[in-house]
């Protein structure tokens, strides 16, 4: 028994030799779960805690490139940043939120169609939802900027249906052009996080059983409402958890308005690329990835406390 | 309720042809039953012949593959299960686990309207005893917590028809014994129609009026507890329901309406109307308590009563009220006796020569076949 063992043994004085051989496995397990920690501990503090030290430093110097950057606690620099950078804040989040409910959208349904309708093909439909993560990002992205080219079919078809007019009178496009709009951004995030929507939803719905349909169905609920009733509620935390995770990743997003938007569409992250990569503007760039970190956070915490969680098994 | 009411009194179920088959396995044969409005009919047999199944045609679950189910004169059998006048006790409970106890228990009441639940709701609790746990989530309660919320769930509604899948089988006998003189009571109150699964006969006897006993997905034999258990009719129910002693016998003669039997070199007697079989060959039951046993040095057996002689106790297990011989017979098969505690035979102990008689009123005759047919289950079940 280690010396550390011996002395919290002490007190229970007498009756020391009995305990000890049951005292033992439980004693030398305490330290199983910091070692276990350990390893994810180190990668956190590594690659979150120091990085985020040293970007709050960042965010709070001035100076620039030639001379050098010092730490000033120049605070003005995140009011000077909400200031000029608000529109993209608010298109980031206005496009992400659009992007997780059109994913909802589709993405429930086709969970639920795996979950309860696919049979012995479920397999295949999950590797056809993950199959575009087989391709680079940047590719499937670009991809959409050929599907929704100006003399392409898709954008012929939207203009014959006068789909175009519809979107346009809500400001999503102009022009009868669907490339280089809000649209086609909220498109390419759509595709892009549909993924992150339907794999927890489906993980969510399939682990309903589904004797509690049938026993709905015994108490008089009709299929429409028993989804109403017992099944959607018993997939909230899928709903939620899939919001969150397209929701979060969409509103950091750059890629997506940068190759399928025009300059009008810009979001966060595309200042914070441009401030870091371009302008070399690197206490700017740090401020912004805050602001946009602390809204995210501000959000999520928000959306939780009221989806409860925790009570919704 | 008084619509329902109206319509349970001519509420039977009957079904006619009905069967089940999955891929090439027939689970149930084609059946035809009718259960009278407002009885207690009780589905007893082995774990996989097909009880569940015939409940889940009834309620609309499972499509039959052939055959029909009409509850009064309507037919139900295409209804879609929200459709029929019909709630059952899941087997496995099937609670939902978003709602709280009470919501579960009056989930069906919305569904059709109802408007105030509160009181229906917690008068149902306290019938089964859980009004303290009304808020509770189901996973937080015990298997036979869940189960009698899951019996409560069904029975609110007072529907026509109430199909019961061994919903008392989590609960210890105390419990279990006071469900079942609720459920009982209610059953005679309300009047609704119970159709109860259960493997466990002594349930089954005690609380139906019919039972029906299902082999292989078949009913081997339909009728009251006391017809089934003085009178069964295939070597399964004799196995089955209660404990049977089966010699194989041939039919010598007949007399005054009795059979004259020969079982390996006995000359025994059997009321021809307690015969199920007509052949020259069949099997001869009796029951292991209307046996009497003497032991072979004080052989005066009244006229008329059948006698088996030269047994040789190999076993007696003393149980309080009885005491349980097994006796080996010359022809090497086994009898079972119960002997009622009165004035115990100190001699009758293993080893002791004895001979068996008894009444030919209490014996049956089967078609012979299997004479084990039904006992590895009844024992199964009885573990
Ligand atoms: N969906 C199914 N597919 C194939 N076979 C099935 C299916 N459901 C039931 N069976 C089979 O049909 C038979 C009857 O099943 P059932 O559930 O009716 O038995 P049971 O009498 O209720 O048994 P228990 O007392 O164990 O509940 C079993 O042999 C079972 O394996
Ligand atoms: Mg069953």
């Amino acid at each position: 028994m280690s010396a550390l063992g011996t002395l919290g043994t002490g007190t229970t004085g007498g009756v020391d030799t009995t305990d000890k051989a049951s005292d033992e496995p439980a004693r030398r397990g305490r330290w199983v779960p910091y070692a276990l920690l350990a390893p994810g501990l180190l990668w956190l503090v590594v690659f979150f805690a120091v990085p985020m030290v040293v970007q709050g430093s960042t965010s709070l110097q001035t100076g620039n490139l030639t001379k050098g950057y010092d730490l000033t606690w120049h605070w003005a620099g995140y009011w000077d940043a909400i200031e000029q950078y608000h529109p993209q804040f608010l298109r980031s989040f206005g496009y992400a939120a659009a992007a997780t409910v059109m994913c909802l959208v589709i993405g429930y349904p086709l969970a639920y169609a795996i979950a309860f309708k696919a049979g012995k093909w479920r397999g295949m439909w999950l590797v056809l939802v993950i199959a575009p993560f087989f391709t680079s990002f940047l590719v499937r992205t670009l991809a959409w900027k050929t599907i929704l080219a100006d003399n392409g079919i898709v954008v012929d078809v939207l203009n014959t249906l006068r789909f175009t007019d519809v979107t346009a009178f809500l400001g999503l496009t102009q022009d009868d052009r669907v490339l280089a709009t809000p649209l086609a951004v909220i498109c390419g995030l759509t595709y892009n996080f549909l993924p992150f929507m339907v794999l927890p939803l489906y993980a969510c719905l399939e682990r309903i059983d589904p004797r509690l349909h049938e026993a709905a169905g015994d108490l008089y609920a009709s299929p429409r409402t028993t989804f109403v009733k017992v099944t959607f509620p018993l997939s909230l935390p899928g709903v939620v958890s899939g919001t969150l995770l397209t929701f979060i990743p969409a509103s950091g997003d750059y890629v997506n308005a940068q190759w399928l938007g025009s300059p009008d569409t810009g979001m966060a992250g595309n200042v914070i690329q441009t401030q870091f990569l371009r302008v070399l503007d690197y206490p700017t760039a740090a401020a912004l990835s805050f602001i946009l970190m602390l809204l995210i956070v501000l959000m999520v915490t928000a959306y939780i406390r009221k989806a409860g969680t925790e009570d919704l098994v | 309720m008084t619509e329902q009411q109206r319509a349970g009194a001519s509420g039977d179920v009957s079904l006619a042809g009905l069967s089940k088959h999955y891929g090439d396995f027939t689970a149930v044969r084609p059946m035809d039953l009718t259960i009278p409005a407002g009885s207690f009919f009780a589905l007893l047999g082995a774990s996989g012949c097909g009880k569940t199944t015939t409940l889940r045609m009834i309620a609309g679950l499972e499509q039959p593959s052939t055959g029909t189910v009409h509850i009064g004169d309507r037919d139900v059998t295409a209804l879609p299960p929200y459709k029929r006048p019909v709630n059952t006790v899941f087997q496995n409970y099937a609670l939902f686990p978003h709602l709280s106890v009470a919501d579960n228990v009056g989930f069906g009441l919305r569904r059709r309207g109802v408007k105030d639940t509160a009181g229906q709701v917690k008068d149902m609790l306290d019938l089964v005893e859980l009004g303290h746990l009304a808020k509770r989530k189901p996973t937080r309660l015990s298997g036979g917590q869940q189960q009698r919320v899951a019996v409560a769930r069904a029975l609110i509604n007072t529907p026509q028809v109430l199909l019961l899948d061994e919903p008392l089988g989590a609960l210890d006998l105390k419990l279990r014994r006071q469900m079942q003189l609720e459920l009982k009571r209610i059953q005679t109150d309300v009047g609704i129609t119970f159709v109860h699964v259960t493997h466990d006969q002594e349930e089954a006897m005690t609380m139906a009026d019919t039972i029906a006993v299902m082999n292989g997905g078949r009913i081997e034999q339909l009728g009251s507890p006391v017809e089934l258990y003085e009178s069964p009719r295939t070597t399964f129910v004799a196995n089955f329901l209660g404990q049977s002693n089966l010699v194989e016998a041939r039919v010598t003669g007949r007399a005054d309406g009795d059979l004259l039997l020969d079982a390996q070199g006995n000359r025994l007697v059997l009321p021809a109307a307690r015969s199920a079989a007509d052949g020259e060959r069949l099997v001869m039951g009796i029951r292991p308590e209307k046996i009497t046993i003497v032991h072979t040095s004080d052989a005066k057996v009244a006229d008329g009563r059948n006698r088996l002689d030269g047994g040789v106790i190999v076993d007696a297990a003393f149980i309080g009220v009885s005491t349980q011989y097994v006796v080996r017979m010359p022809w090497g098969q086994e009898f079972t006796v119960f002997e009622q505690n009165m004035e115990r035979d100190r001699r009758l102990v293993p080893g002791a020569g004895v001979l068996l008689h008894w009444n030919p009123e209490h014996g049956f005759g089967l078609e012979s076949g299997d004479l084990t047919a039904g006992v590895a289950e009844a024992s199964e079940d009885a573990a």
